[in-house]
């Protein structure tokens, strides 16, 4: 019988069986911000065990609140901070090198195929764009990994998401899961590890796959997992150069964590992404999504640009397309939050920070920002917001306010008109 | 080991998600304990009022996918220094369901004509949880006995009183 990429993941990381529907894994790396890692230390610390498994396989970032916004948060740092200091965490990253984890820890080369990873943040899912297993845990699961380096999963159940056709101009890789987290609802891969193969896979870059990635906890799935190819080898290339002669023998040994042709799989899914048009949300669940076409007119008050779903170079790139040498509407308020230093500075030199700021958006320093509502950005009851984040909970961006979802595109033609438009039309 | 039960308030919805149990505002708070006020702060759910309707509640009874969203314990923690230590669903998200484990709660999963059961014994309803026998007796308007399954890995840590201690006694 062959195996998934998870299940090869899962071997060969295995450290216990506790029943034939658990297993306790060996973690890669433990990734750690400052909402949800200051309760483990604290918790650990009390308990007389304020140790850590390893402190090259610890990654630490202060990112969600920075700079801090009022004392509470402050401590939030301090307490990452001060503990990242105490035990020598080799990679911790606080003001002017800090940004949006789940973009700045790919880009320092942190995840690698076969990897496993978790953090405590639900978007940990995207780092299965590099053919890794990645999850999101809450404070306790952190807690024993920072500890021990073990998590437990449940044995994995996989399913195949064939993703075929082409996109045309002015649709990307959010515009496909949106669809496909429409398609499956919001518990529609609970329990689930959903695997994205077929030719638009394979033809997107590394950021696209992460975008593709980070969604997939909206359906409910436990990770998000792409094959590692050589576009994964090209992107981490800096990285493993003095692993691998070659990017060929790179791309020749991650071939060890593909899928056999024979894996079983629990369910399939096969779509054909060539007609496929920009997706916004509507409502309050990530599933609640329409054609841009029937959302058209809306008018928003906010636009958002940034996150780890699509807060990226190629993100920015591709709203800087549509805002060159044009001016939002007055009523809209745009924000963008550059979801790196290297990204922010990768931008500047392309004079895409300028194109932004002649358009009239603000631009915030690297941070998670409006996403959740927790720091800038926040909207006031009734406002509503085009953004490219990931989620449209009911009072996620502020109390009372609404979130549409959408493309970085689809947002830019946005923040342009006002209201909620098409991107095909001001390319 | 703990005694799982008490009296149970419904919340009549599908994807009730973890930033309605308990919005992102309020994570920037350092101890579990000064969580307890803004419990269920952001659900809208016709006639619910959290300041009212959790007093005296120990069990949540609620219909699929309940605690979607974000990894955050604290949806598990504000639960817990309200005192309420069992959730029953239909299903639950995948990284709630861990976080109740891993803090030695129970999130018992029962398939739907259960649940309907559940919601069908009016507005009063008392649980008590037989871990060993794995049944749960709820006294309404009649009472009934409902069988459950628990995954003994799960059972494990509820008995170890959580993942710490279980890990830190095992691995």
């Amino acid at each position: 019988m062959g195996k998934t990429i998870a299940e090869k993941i899962f071997a060969a990381h295995l450290r216990d069986t506790p029943t034939p529907e658990n297993v306790i894994l060996d973690i890669d790396v433990v990734m750690c911000h400052e909402i949800t890692t200051p309760i483990a230390i604290t918790d650990l610390e009390a308990r007389g065990m304020d140790r850590v498994f390893d402190i090259t396989k610890i990654k630490a970032v202060i990112d969600h609140v920075t700079p801090s916004k009022d004392s509470k948060t402050a401590t939030q740092g301090k307490i990452l901070r001060d503990w990242a200091r105490r035990h020598k965490i080799v990679d911790f990253f606080d003001i002017g090198a800090n940004g949006v984890c789940h973009a700045l820890f790919p880009e320092k080369g942190f995840v690698r195929p076969g990897y496993t990873v978790i953090m405590g943040d639900s978007h940990t899912c995207t780092h299965g764009a590099f053919g890794a297993f990645a999850a999101g845990v809450g404070t306790t699961d952190l807690e024993v990994g920072i500890l021990k380096g073990v998590c437990s999963f449940r044995t994995p159940e996989t399913m195949r998401i064939t993703i075929s056709g082409k996109l045309q101009d002015g649709v990307s890789a959010k515009d496909v899961i949106l669809f496909i987290i429409k398609e499956l609802t919001v518990n529609g891969a609970t329990d689930k590890i959903m695997e994205f193969v077929g030719p638009v896979v394979e033809a997107m870059s590394m950021e696209a796959r992460m975008t593709l990635c980070n969604m997939a906890i909206e359906a409910g799935a436990t990770c998000g997992i792409c094959l590692p190819d050589r576009v994964t080898a090209k992107y981490l290339w800096p990285f493993i150069k003095d692993q691998y002669e070659s990017i060929d023998l790179a791309v020749e040994d991650f071939v060890q964590w593909h899928s056999d042709p024979d894996a079983e799989y629990v369910k399939e899914m096969t779509l054909d992404v060539s007609k496929l048009v920009p997706q916004v949300t509507f409502g309050y669940k990530p599933d609640e999504v329409k054609d841009v076409t029937e959302m058209e007119g809306t008018p928003v008050d906010q636009v958002y640009i940034g996150s780890c779903t699509n807060g990226r170079i190629e993100d920015l790139r591709s709203a800087a397309r549509i805002l060159k040498g044009k001016t939002i509407a007055a009523t809209v308020r745009g924000i963008l939050s550059p979801a790196t230093p290297k990204v922010y500075s990768q931008a500047m030199e392309e004079g895409i920070i300028a194109i932004f700021m002649e358009a009239g958006f603000c631009v915030t320093n690297p941070t998670c920002g409006a996403c959740l509502g927790m720091s800038n950005g926040v909207l006031a009851e009734g406002e509503i917001c085009a953004s490219t984040t990931n989620r449209n909970f009911n009072g996620r961006m502020g109390k009372g306010g609404i979130v549409h979802l959408m493309s970085p595109l689809t947002a830019a033609a946005t923040a342009v008109l006002g209201h909620i438009a098409d991107p095909r039309k001001l390319l | 080991m703990k005694e799982f039960g008490g009296k149970a308030l419904f919340l009549d919805r599908n994807d009730i998600n973890t930033d309605e149990i308990i919005p992102a505002k309020y994570l920037t708070e350092n101890t579990k304990l000064a969580l307890q006020p803004f419990i269920l702060e952001d659900l809208k759910l016709g006639g619910f009022d959290p300041r009212k309707d959790i007093e005296g509640k120990g069990v949540i009874i609620t219909r699929a996918n309940f605690g979607c969203g974000s990894s955050r314990e604290h949806a598990v923690w504000v639960f817990e220094v309200n005192d309420i230590n069992v959730v029953i669903a239909e299903s639950f998200a995948r990284i709630f369901r861990q976080n109740m484990y891993n803090c030695g709660m129970l999130a018992i999963e029962l398939p739907k004509k259960d649940i309907e059961t559940l919601f069908g014994l009016g507005d009063t309803v008392t649980i008590t949880v037989d871990m060993a026998a794995c049944t749960l007796t709820a006294k309404g308007s009649k009472k009934v006995v409902i069988s459950f399954n628990l995954n003994e890995f799960d059972k494990n840590l509820v008995e170890a009183g959580g993942w710490l201690a279980y890990a830190d006694k095992n691995y």
